[in-house]
């Protein structure tokens, strides 16, 4: 049985280690947003396994589920801006052709 | 050529930069390893004196008794936060969303109810088992969140004076412990043993209110705001 959680434990090491590397290089926003939200969810795990359960409970609540929400508002709401941003400038480069 | 150099020097640096956060990393990890054992056990500490807290979970004797203080200021810091929220532009009261799904409103309508239930059962939980206002707090922000995403208007019955005294209500009611216990037992934030369990379950349950409320909308700021642009 020990080897059992020997090896989980040796896994969620592993995993947590390549979610964050792929989290923080990925070029792809909101990938990187997901990932982080699994990130979060197996650091609760983490913490579960530590036995630091209220740690693990705010990690999940508050880390993962409310940031990842919050992360993710912020990421539409940043989309937005810049393709109207974009649309602008599309909108000055027509006007300046036009007066040519 | 150039080109190349650059690419040369690009992948120099990279190896320098690996090599330095190798010896650093390297140096932290023999720091934390050969750290001396701690002259004051704070485990065994808490441990003695978590029967004169008021509560048996010691977590929650920590972070609301021992070291209240840090908590009233996480409190603060939470207020600050929606302040400078609120400082960009204040919150519209009206959700927008134009998202219309029968799954979503059902489902919604089921698991907000017993959302706030379990938010106040963690509540409840806290003075003896893991649990506490900062995770009741969040999975009650969740709840509202919920409602705000299926297009309900919990902000609507809610709001102005109301909603403004909910989201200081934890600072102040914390502020006015604090000195109250420096008048009467001449030190800050400690309670009188006899009230503490109740001094502690009051604060927790505003706190709980306060900070579901504060982290609900700071989702619906931008939330609302993104929806208003277009």
């Amino acid at each position: 049985m020990e080897i059992v959680t020997h090896l989980f434990d040796g896994l969620l090491c592993i995993v947590l280690l390549l979610v964050a590397w792929q989290s923080l290089t990925s070029s792809d926003l909101f990938r990187a947003i997901v990932l982080f939200i699994a990130f979060g969810l197996l650091m609760a795990l983490v913490w579960g396994r530590l036995n630091a359960l209220d740690v693990a409970m705010a990690e999940a609540a508050i880390g993962a589920g409310l940031t990842g929400a919050l992360l993710l508002a912020a990421l539409a709401k940043y989309q937005t801006l810049s393709s109207i941003d974009k649309t602008d400038s599309d909108n000055i480069v027509d006007k300046r052709q036009k007066n040519q | 050529m150039i080109v190349d150099k650059k690419k040369g020097i690009k992948r120099m640096t990279r190896l320098l930069l690996i090599v330095l956060l190798s010896l650093l990393a390297a140096a932290l990890g023999y720091v934390i390893l050969t750290l001396p054992k701690s002259a004051v056990n704070l485990q065994e500490l808490v441990a003695h004196n978590v029967a004169t807290s008021g509560v048996s979970n010691p977590v929650t004797a920590v972070l609301l008794n021992f070291r209240a203080y840090d908590t009233f200021l996480e409190m603060v810091v939470l207020l600050v936060a929606m302040l400078g929220v609120w400082s960009i532009k204040e919150v519209p009261i009206e959700p927008i969303t134009d998202i219309r799904n029968p799954v979503l409103d059902t489902l919604s309508g089921l698991l907000v109810p017993f959302l706030i239930l379990f938010s106040a059962y963690l509540l409840w939980v806290g003075a003896h088992a893991p649990g506490g206002a900062f995770q009741a707090g969040s999975v009650l922000g969740a709840a509202l969140v919920l409602l705000l995403l299926s297009g309900r208007q919990p902000f609507l019955a809610f709001q102005g004076l109301y909603l403004h005294f909910t989201l200081v209500a934890s600072t102040a009611l914390f502020t006015s412990i604090a000195l109250f216990t420096l008048l009467v037992t001449g030190e800050l934030l400690k309670y009188p043993l006899a009230q503490a369990d109740t001094i502690i379950f009051i604060l927790e349950s505003i706190a709980t209110i306060s900070i579901g409320l504060t982290l609900a909308l700071l989702f619906f700021g931008i939330y609302a705001k993104q929806k208003e642009k277009q």
